[in-house]
């Protein structure tokens, strides 16, 4: 049986195509992020802590999904940061809060340039949500 | 989903999705390929995606693809569409996140004899003057003021600052510059972003690569270039890095709620557009530009580099170890050119998204030495197999809005790859060919396997029996640099 919540990544020619699944839109968010994290086989300095705070509007859920990955992706190339603390908050599916927990990338085997809305469409099935992203690499 | 049953043949070498496939396609979709390469793609999205692309309002003429087509996001890569203007459209997602990725040529007198002995320095000199990897910094630490300048003026401020010569400039797409950029419509992250990468290779599927000339098939249009059978030639492919992913970036964010305004209804989200006579639209074109200078110049920087490499591993060692440029293309655009559809004359805003300008002979946009040939277009291949030099074509302006293929095309997904590849066998095995590799990742390597790639001399015979490319000469890989 599979999992509440998880992710997985499906074949894509030429970029990367990433499935995820959750019970509710907070956690999609969350698994998505450790999903991106993921792919790009990011790994973190251990031992160190650094929080962050991201409040972030948009006018759906999909939009959210590719605002709060594309902040995420800003903080790893600009100030070399990987979180694997996630308290997210979602309200009326516009409104993200959350607040943020990782440390120093130690190591990153790949760039993801960016997160593409291409067939974006956060759907609900009968466990919860599913959304498949394709990141541009 | 499109089946091959769909496509109406033209010839070996060009078929059509009928507009009647599917009500909402504004135009048919015409693909350049033979039916095997047809078969190949069948399994993925790129046809679907044309016929998505085809949707688009303005569109002229035809949505063309080619044959190293594959499944990209929004367009297919290889694909390429013409927007009337003013009222036409333009697509950040239509011509990529990479704006102006694309591949430079340079020649030279070196011989692959006299070469051959210093061929493992010359791969680490390489990878020591040009920075590579992930998120790996440039040769330049631009000021706020300077990126502005590299945004105005592309190649041109790389020649003033000392990285570039005239003849750089004549030979590269635009003479290095596209007029009517305005840093004013980047943002700050995006300029964040840019100033510390100006003159970095990147990663993914960007690389530096030592080619011999292997055989010449035009020796008239090879002369005219400087390039010669048994000789070195370098190839550096890449674009605007981490400027013009930003770029993109907050376009295609900004244009969603701009579809909603303009009522443009879309079927994929990353095909977000505005008509090119709209704020929106204008502002986009513009910021675009940024990216594409800010590309041109990492490509001169980088070329200056290489050139470095070659004077540190060759002085005193070959009487002549200078590269010349012999041209420099895009890949991924959004240009205001003219054409000729339908027997009307007019400008249009052709999006190439993995696909190369490749006008005929006599264009006016051509340096003097090439207007006799044609321009010149240069198709990488995968790291192992061959790369081509081909030159446009009268066909390429009649058919494809004066485009043609820009590489080998995927095959295999990245995914597939990594777990049929191993990277540190796969180094070995090129070694073992005589290909000198540097590489910044294994797991990286391994999903730019040569297997994970097509045949590139079929997408060749493809554009070349299509009647939108004519061969000049086949190079083969001796040594390949990637992040």
């Amino acid at each position: 049986m599979q999992p509440v919540f998880g992710f997985r990544e499906n074949a894509h020619t030429a970029d990367w195509e990433l499935e995820v699944w959750a019970p509710d839109l907070a956690t999609l968010l969350e698994q998505a992020a450790r999903g991106m994290y993921s792919l790009s086989g990011m790994q973190l300095v251990a031992g160190e802590s650094q929080e962050r705070s991201i409040a972030l509007h948009a006018v759906d859920a999909e939009s959210l999904l590719v605002r709060f990955l594309t902040e995420l992706l800003w903080v790893e190339q600009e100030e070399k940061l990987g979180f694997d603390g996630f308290a997210i908050t979602v309200e009326d599916q516009c409104d993200l809060r959350a607040e943020l927990r990782g440390s120093t990338i130690a190591s990153l085997d790949k760039e993801i340039k960016a997160v593409t809305y291409h067939n974006l469409a956060v759907q609900t099935t009968p466990q919860g949500l599913r959304v498949n992203i394709v990141f541009d690499v | 989903m499109v089946t091959l049953q769909d496509l109406k043949r033209i010839s070996d070498y060009e078929w059509e999705i009928p507009q009647s496939f599917r009500p909402d396609m504004r135009v048919p979709v015409r693909l350049f390929a033979t039916r095997r390469m047809l078969e190949d793609v069948a399994n993925d999205k790129s046809l679907e995606q044309a016929v998505n692309a085809s949707t688009l309002p303005g569109l002229v003429g035809h949505v063309i693809v080619m044959p190293d087509m594959h499944q990209g996001y929004g367009f297919p890569i290889g694909g390429v569409a013409a927007t009337r203007l003013p009222d036409g459209v333009i697509s950040p997602g239509g011509i990529g996140y990479d704006i102006n990725c694309g591949v430079r040529l340079l020649g030279s007198q070196i011989s692959v004899d006299a070469a051959h002995p210093h061929l493992d320095d010359l791969a680490t000199a390489l990878n020591q003057f040009c920075p590579s990897g992930v998120g790996e910094k440039g040769v330049v630490r631009l000021t706020e003021a300077e990126l502005e300048a590299v945004c105005r003026q592309g190649s041109r401020w790389a020649l003033r600052q000392g990285f570039a010569s005239e003849a750089d400039l004549r030979r590269t797409e635009e003479s290095g510059c596209v007029e009517g950029a305005d840093p004013s419509k980047v943002s700050k992250r995006a300029r964040e972003r840019g100033r510390p990468q100006l003159g970095s290779l990147g990663a993914g599927n960007h690389f530096i690569e030592i080619d011999l000339v292997e055989r010449v098939f035009d020796s008239q249009a090879a002369s005219v270039m400087g390039l010669e059978q048994g000789t070195l030639a370098v190839q550096i492919h890449c674009g605007s890095r981490g400027f013009g992913h930003q770029i993109c970036t907050d376009y295609v964010e900004e244009f969603q709620e701009a579809v909603r305004r303009f009522g443009i209804h879309l079927v994929d989200r990353e095909l977000v557009c505005a008509p090119l006579s709209s704020l929106e639209g204008k502002n986009y074109l513009a910021a675009m530009r940024c990216a594409a200078n800010y590309a041109f110049a990492n490509r001169q920087i980088l070329a200056n580099s290489a050139r470095k490499a070659f004077e540190q591993v060759l002085a005193g060692k070959v009487k002549d170890w200078h590269l010349h440029q012999i041209y420099d293309i895009c890949h991924n655009m959004g240009k205001i050119e003219t054409h000729v559809i339908d027997g009307e004359r007019m400008q249009v805003c052709v999006h190439r998204k993995g696909a190369t300008r490749a006008f005929g002979p006599g264009a006016p946009e051509l340096p003097d030495e090439y207007k006799a040939i044609g321009q010149p277009v240069l198709v990488p291949g995968s790291m192992g197999t061959a790369s081509w030099v081909l030159v446009g074509t009268s066909g390429s302006m009649e058919q494809s809005f004066g485009s043609t293929c820009h590489g080998a095309g995927r095959l295999m997904s990245r995914h597939e790859a990594k777990r049929n590849v191993r990277g540190e066998k796969l180094r070995q095995d090129l070694e073992a060919e005589g290909i000198h590799i540097r590489a910044g990742s294994m797991a990286g390597l391994a999903e730019e396997a040569p297997q994970a790639y097509k045949d590139v001399d079929q997408v060749v015979e493809a554009v070349v029996g299509g009647g939108i490319a004519r061969k000049v000469a086949r190079l083969r890989p001796l040594a390949v640099i990637k992040g």
